[in-house]
């Protein structure tokens, strides 16, 4: 019981070789169908997403698992492998579990982090589970791997802090006046990254929005989606008193926004605090009204350098992820071993009972005289003494297959005993260990 | 008994101390926890001391400048984990332990024998007053802290660069809520302690006020929260402005609490 996983992602690969290689979702049952039927992997898992391909498998057989993966990857997609095979990772046994838990909490990604991936990693698991490539394995590797990520997600920050710069800002104003219900935000010239940032502010409780905008029919447009007040642009700095966050992004070359203007809306509006959020290039709001008491200003530099120092922060964090994934990676480890004793221990049983039943079955003609009672008697006997000398055997076998040298002695209780391990008790013994 | 669970407390508190500045510099939730469980069983401790005393003594435990340490730092410490459990406010715990520390040691370096009350002063006025004066007190300490986490945050705010506590620091919006919010608290209860003072003072030496040192300075600090609330309500003092007035005006309340009782002897030198 093998798991390998064979993939390429941002780091590996350019983008030209990651979108050739994308599976989209809506066909995916055909190649997850391949990649059992024709290839011959027991269990087949693929993860196609902008920045990844990984296809995950249980095979009984790692090399030629690996082999079958990249032969698989090549012929579905029509790519020479030679030219694939510089991007190709590869990932073999506790170090694909290791990769799959990174992969789910966000830690492979581009932005540390981000929580999609892991949405992204609950759709492959479930379209493998629709196509009927997902077994035992897979399905509880996955919900170990759901698990996890769930827990690193409780224990560590790392998905806490703004990593966009319109996250940023919310997250800013959220310094700034705790609860955002209740406070009003005020749109100063209507540009895309303002639209954002206001979309973010009312998920995150804005009770109302005032647009200006020197068109005003723009304003009005803008408005209607969010059910707020539209404005003249001339009148802004009358409605200044009422925002608590102001967003500008208009395409004036000076200031529109001074401090003395400033100074006067804060002494009407009782020194409530204002949160003055700059994204025009050039800047629209004089960084002088920062030194205002109770007025903040953020132009772009300074959100980028939020952002960037919570990206800092997160992989901070990351350090703690991974201690989390080292932890789970030996309990669930334990388990994919212990697959492979079940099946031997059963294998064992059945060779041995073989053999009495054999032997039975020669001898009995010529014990013509025995009652069926003395039959019955015989049969107990032997079974026992099979039982009795596989005693230890057994209990050594399910004792030694947690260890470090476990797969020794599998292999060697296999060999004695020229096992051949049939694949339905395989499945028999999978199914009850669920 | 008492004497045992004063030093467990002094050392719990020593120990919070010491996890809640490693949760300031680690920021990791797990030192939060510890540190509050640590302060929170200090706190236990630090109540079974004060009630053994009281019932010792026979009175409320605030005739020696010993007891009187230890009862506010008391407060203090109930006021922080009254705000942990309503308001959700686990950083303040941080500030206040080391200051209820640094009250608890100074309070057992001092004389611990208890002073027997002198007849005149035996009147329900004295746990009543006692109680008023140091929960306003504490009231103001802890508005004390949160102008501090306030200046702290402000400034990572103003300055855009945001690190260390501002990950763990409430919002602005928060703190100053809640340092007006013990304002609103400290001080009617510090007018009905000078209020309730004066009463005393009537019924045990017959003068209600008779300028004193410490009635002086009372007076003055009853005037500087009262500006300070009246610039709250009416100027729109808040913000930075407001926390910086109301650490002056505690500094200014502990500055003359130590030199009147330095000269004094504690208790305002009624006891005796």
């Amino acid at each position: 019981m093998n798991l390998v996983i064979v993939g390429l992602n941002h780091k590996t690969s350019p983008v030209e070789i990651r979108e050739k290689l994308s599976f989209p979702a809506q066909t995916i049952g055909e190649p997850l169908k391949k990649l059992t039927g024709h290839y011959g992997l027991n269990e087949g898992v693929i993860l196609s997403t902008c920045n990844r391909v990984e296809v995950l498998a249980i095979t009984s057989d790692m090399e030629k698992g690996v082999w079958q993966i990249k032969r698989f990857l090549a012929d579905f997609h029509s790519i020479p492998l030679e030219k694939l095979d510089e991007h190709l990772y590869v990932h073999c046994g506790e170090a694909a579990v290791k990769h799959l838990l990174r992969v789910a909490a966000g830690l492979d990604s581009m932005v540390v982090g981000e929580p999609q991936i892991l949405g992204q990693v609950k759709d492959s698991y479930s379209y493998a589970v629709e196509h009927n490539t997902a077994g035992v394995v897979v399905n509880k590797l996955y919900h170990k791997v759901f698990q996890v990520a769930k827990r690193i997600r409780t224990e560590t920050k790392i998905g806490e802090s703004a990593v966009s710069i319109s996250f940023a800002a919310v997250e800013l104003a959220r310094k700034i006046f705790g609860d955002l219900s209740g406070k009003t935000v005020m749109l100063i010239g209507a540009g895309e990254m303002a639209e954002l940032a206001a979309k973010h502010l009312i998920n995150n409780g804005i009770k109302e929005i005032i647009v200006a905008n020197r068109t005003y029919e723009k304003a009005v447009e803008l408005v209607k989606g969010f059910g707020g007040t539209a404005i003249m642009f001339r009148e802004f700095a009358h409605y200044l008193k009422n925002a608590d966050i102001v967003i500008a992004s208009t395409g004036a070359t000076t200031f529109i926004i001074k401090p003395d203007m400033v100074q006067e809306v804060m002494r009407e509006r009782k020194q409530k605090p204002m949160f003055y959020i700059d994204i025009s290039v050039p800047r629209n709001i004089d960084p002088l009204v920062n030194n205002i008491d109770n007025a903040y200003v953020y132009d772009v530099d300074d959100l980028q350098g939020v952002v960037s120092s919570n990206i800092q922060e997160r992989n901070k964090e990351a350090e703690a992820a991974e201690k989390i994934i080292i932890e789970e990676i030996d309990n669930f480890y334990r388990w994919i071993k212990s697959l492979d004793v079940v099946p031997t221990i059963i294998a064992l049983r059945q060779t041995c009972d073989q053999i009495r039943k054999t032997e039975l079955a020669r001898s009995l003609p010529s014990l013509s005289a025995l009652t069926e009672k003395d039959q019955k008697v015989l049969e107990a006997m032997t079974s026992a003494i099979v039982n009795k000398i596989l005693h230890h055997p057994v209990t050594h076998l399910k004792k030694e297959a947690n260890r470090v040298e476990g797969d020794l002695y599998i292999d060697t209780i296999r060999k004695l005993f020229d096992l051949t391990v049939d694949e339905q008790a395989v499945k028999k013994a999978q199914s009850n260990e669920d | 008994m008492s004497e045992i669970f004063f030093h467990i407390t002094a050392l719990l508190y020593l120990v919070a101390t010491f996890i809640y500045t490693a949760y300031l510099v680690t920021r990791k939730d797990n030192f939060l926890k510890i540190a509050q469980a640590a302060l929170s069983v200090g706190f236990v401790l630090h109540s079974l001391t004060i009630v053994a005393r009281w019932a010792l003594s026979g009175h409320t435990p605030a005739t020696s400048l010993h007891e009187s340490l230890t009862l506010f730092s008391w407060m203090i410490v109930a006021l922080n984990l009254l705000a942990v459990v309503r308001y959700r406010q686990r950083v303040l715990g941080a500030f206040v332990a080391p200051f209820a520390l640094l009250l608890i040691v100074t309070a057992s370096l001092l004389p611990k024998e208890i002073i027997p009350l002198s007849p005149v002063l035996e009147s329900y006025w004295l746990p009543v007053h006692v109680i008023m004066a140091f929960l306003g007190n504490a009231f103001f300490a802890i508005a004390f802290f949160l102008g501090i986490m306030y200046i702290i945050q402000e400034r990572y705010l103003k300055s855009r660069r945001l690190r260390g506590l501002y990950f763990v620091l409430p919002s602005l919006d928060t703190l100053d809520e809640l340092n007006y919010k013990c304002l609103q608290y400290g001080f009617p209860l510090l007018s009905l302690a000078i209020i309730t003072g004066a009463i005393w003072s009537e019924y045990a030496i017959g003068s209600y006020w008779d300028w004193k040192p410490r009635q002086i300075w009372s007076l003055i600090t009853w005037f500087m929260y009262a500006a300070l609330l009246h610039g709250r309500l009416t100027a729109g003092w808040r913000g930075r402005k407001a926390a910086i007035f109301s650490g002056i005006a505690f500094m200014i309340l502990i500055g003359s609490f130590i030199i009147i009782n330095l000269l004094s002897g504690g208790a305002h030198g009624l006891a005796r």
